[in-house]
């Protein structure tokens, strides 16, 4: 337990033939912490996740999560090593269509032995209750499509998702920003709270500033990425 | 894997829609390409089991599957005759069993009438060798006696003692053009074969010389109808000629060289052929046409395959944020590769599955039909192998064409990777 979540040194990477996006020499992510990542549109924020979440490779520099350097695994086994360990929420539309609620809350599980064996049971009905700590708990609505959910219903469906077999690390990209405030902060709070009994660190990426009073730390990308694409 | 053919199968529910036309387009090509298959094998079928036993047809020289057409299949007609004394010449021969002469020329309400003699009901085989029985009554025995065949029986709705008048030729004679001053009388009415001997109105051939009476210049003397019933009884019956006859031999091994020796009959000039034979020569005609009809229906299940390319393919750009999604909760490019190739797939399997049920269903409701207008016995054509190979080569080259947009959406998972478009 002595590794960080994520541990990064002298990360470099630009897209093939533009100009660097992220030059970062140094971020770390501890073990259950709660961290706010403060970034305007088009810093690099979503690259940054797609290194984290081993969909993107370094040009240069080591990307370590639980200890693990991404650097020297395969793309499989970094596609291996995301479904154990990390939940996902994006910004919208984070829900498969065709499954219901249930159905996409469990879809991780199909994915990683590592999360089915975290649940034990029913998966099912792990859903539910993580489902039901995130206030929805009426079964009719957890039957409905999921297209016909309310924005703020289909975000604490995916924070159910990303939590789903305590995956080590929640990385969250701007999940609040089409809510309105009270939705908005309710969320974080059930957010923080389900990550913190399953000791999940929580990486939250926003632009909204205010929003940092709402957690252990917060880091501005401009400060920590040289690369200063602040277009 | 059992994981994504869930998720495949969900995904395609989601869609209803636009399966539901693919797998119609599927279904249809796949039952049009069974449904001619089956046409042929049935007509093949049929045509193979007309006749069995016989091991040689003589008659004028003609064409070889012209004379099996019309001395067995009653389709066509005879440009010549074999005389009497030919005919019998060549029953006398010691190599020769049996003979079954046939008299083909004159109809009666569509149906064609055969005269023969009492040789027809103890040799003509059909199918794996099974003899005509007779369903009701008995065999002619005076001369204005008429066996039918079943369906005769049953379209014309004809019992036993119906009275029938014959029409000379083939078409509908208008009234005074036929035989109606020489009326028969059903005495006889054979079980089903399934052969063309159940539209056959079958009579003695002096029955066939009787009605002909009048007729020898080829059209009805007027005076014919003067001469009576009891003046034909005195008359000398014995035909003059016969349309051809069937051959059974005393021993298969001598085939060869007794068809030779009818072939160069000093005197009249005969034909002989092996039926096998001339049924091969058939085929191999019909072959093209068979080849050509085998190729468009294989070229419209190619169609219903494209269908489901084209709806897949399209529906990949709405999918985009599925696959990014899925991606990020932890499936590799090869699940989203599995997923489109079995979506595919299924949609393949089932709409082959449909179309071989359609397929069956038309048979059941349309064979009846069609072996009553054509001749034709879909009967045996039930659920088989081809059923099955089909399903099986359907469904894999669904497989196949599913990896089109499955290689589409692996390149794109990995490019697009977690950034989610909207």
């Amino acid at each position: 337990m002595t590794d960080p979540a994520i541990l990064i040194e002298g990360l470099r990477f630009a897209w093939k033939g533009h100009a660097p996006v992220l030059d970062v020499p140094s971020f770390r992510l501890a073990r259950g912490e709660r961290l706010f990542l403060r970034g305007p549109s088009g810093s690099g924020k979503s690259t940054l996740l797609g290194v984290i979440a081993g969909v993107l490779e370094a040009d240069a520099g080591k990307v370590s999560v639980l200890g693990q350097d991404l650097a020297a695994l395969s793309s499989s086994a970094r596609d291996r090593m995301r479904a154990d360990h990390l939940g996902v929420i994006f910004q919208m539309f984070n829900l498969v269509p065709y499954l219901s609620v249930v159905g996409n809350v469990t879809l991780p599980l199909k994915f990683s032995a590592a999360r089915r064996k975290a649940v034990g049971g029913s998966a099912d009905a792990e859903a539910r209750r993580l489902l039901g700590r995130l206030g929805l708990t009426d079964a009719a609505m957890l039957d409905r499509r999921v297209s016909d959910l309310s924005v703020g219903q289909q975000q604490r469906v995916a924070a159910a998702r990303a939590l789903i077999g305590a995956p080590e690390i929640v990385i969250a990209d701007e999940p609040t920003s089409a809510l309105d405030a009270d939705a908005r902060d309710r969320f974080i709070a059930l957010l923080s709270e389900e990550a913190a009994r399953t000791g999940a660190a929580l990486l939250f990426v926003s632009h909204d500033a205010s929003l940092a009073r709402l957690f252990d730390r917060a880091v501005d990308l401009a400060e920590i990425n040289r690369a200063g694409a602040t277009a | 894997m059992s994981a994504i053919l869930s998720l495949a199968w969900k995904s395609l529910l989601n869609r209803k829609g636009s399966m539901i036309l693919t797998l119609v387009a599927v279904a249809l090509s796949v039952a049009l390409f069974l449904g001619v298959d089956k046409a042929r094998t049935g007509a093949r079928e049929g045509f193979g089991n007309t006749i069995s036993g016989t091991d040689l047809i003589v008659g004028a020289p003609t064409g070889t599957v012209n004379l099996l057409l019309y001395s067995v299949f009653r389709m066509g007609n005879a440009t010549a005759e074999v005389s009497w004394p030919t005919y019998e010449k060549i029953a006398a021969r010691p190599d020769v069993a049996w003979t079954v002469p046939i008299s083909l020329g004159d109809s009666h309400r569509g149906f064609r009438v055969l005269g023969t003699t009492d040789a027809y009901f103890e040799h003509y085989k059909y199918g794996r060798g099974q003899p005509l029985a007779l369903a009701e009554g008995e065999r002619f025995s005076d001369l204005f006696d008429a066996v039918i065949g079943a369906d005769v029986a049953r379209e014309l709705g004809y019992e036993i003692a119906s009275p029938l008048v014959l029409s000379h030729g083939l078409g509908t004679a208008s009234l005074g053009a036929g035989h109606e001053n020489r009326p028969f009388r059903v005495v006889g009415i054979l079980a089903p074969t399934g052969t063309p001997v159940d539209r056959t109105v079958h009579v003695s051939l002096e029955a066939i010389t009787a009605i002909h009476v009048g007729w020898e210049t080829g059209a009805k003397n007027p005076l014919a109808d003067t001469i009576d019933e009891k003046m034909i009884r005195s008359f000398d019956l014995t035909p003059k000629s016969v349309t051809a006859f069937f051959v059974g031999l005393e021993r298969k091994g001598t085939i060869l060289t007794t068809r030779r020796a009818i072939n160069t009959n000093k005197g009249e000039p005969l034909m002989a052929i092996i039926p096998g034979e001339a049924l091969a020569e058939l085929w191999s005609v019909t072959a093209f046409a068979e080849r050509a009809l085998m190729a468009v229906s294989v070229f419209v299940i190619a169609v219903g395959l494209v269908s489901i390319l084209t709806s897949i393919l399209t529906s990949l750009n709405e999918r985009r944020r599925e696959m990014s999604i899925l991606r990020a909760v932890g499936a590799r490019p090869g699940h989203i590769f599995s997923l489109l190739v079995l979506e595919a797939g299924l949609v393949g399997f089932l709409g082959a599955l449909i179309g071989i049920v359609l397929i069956h269903a038309i048979l059941l409701v349309a064979g009846p039909m069609v072996e009553a207008r054509y001749g034709v016995s879909l009967a045996g054509t039930g659920p088989g192998l081809t059923d099955l190979y089909t399903l099986l080569a359907v469904t894999l080259a669904s497989l196949l064409i599913g990896m089109v947009p499955a290689w589409a959406a692996f390149r794109r998972s990995l490019a697009d990777g977690l950034s989610v478009k909207v």
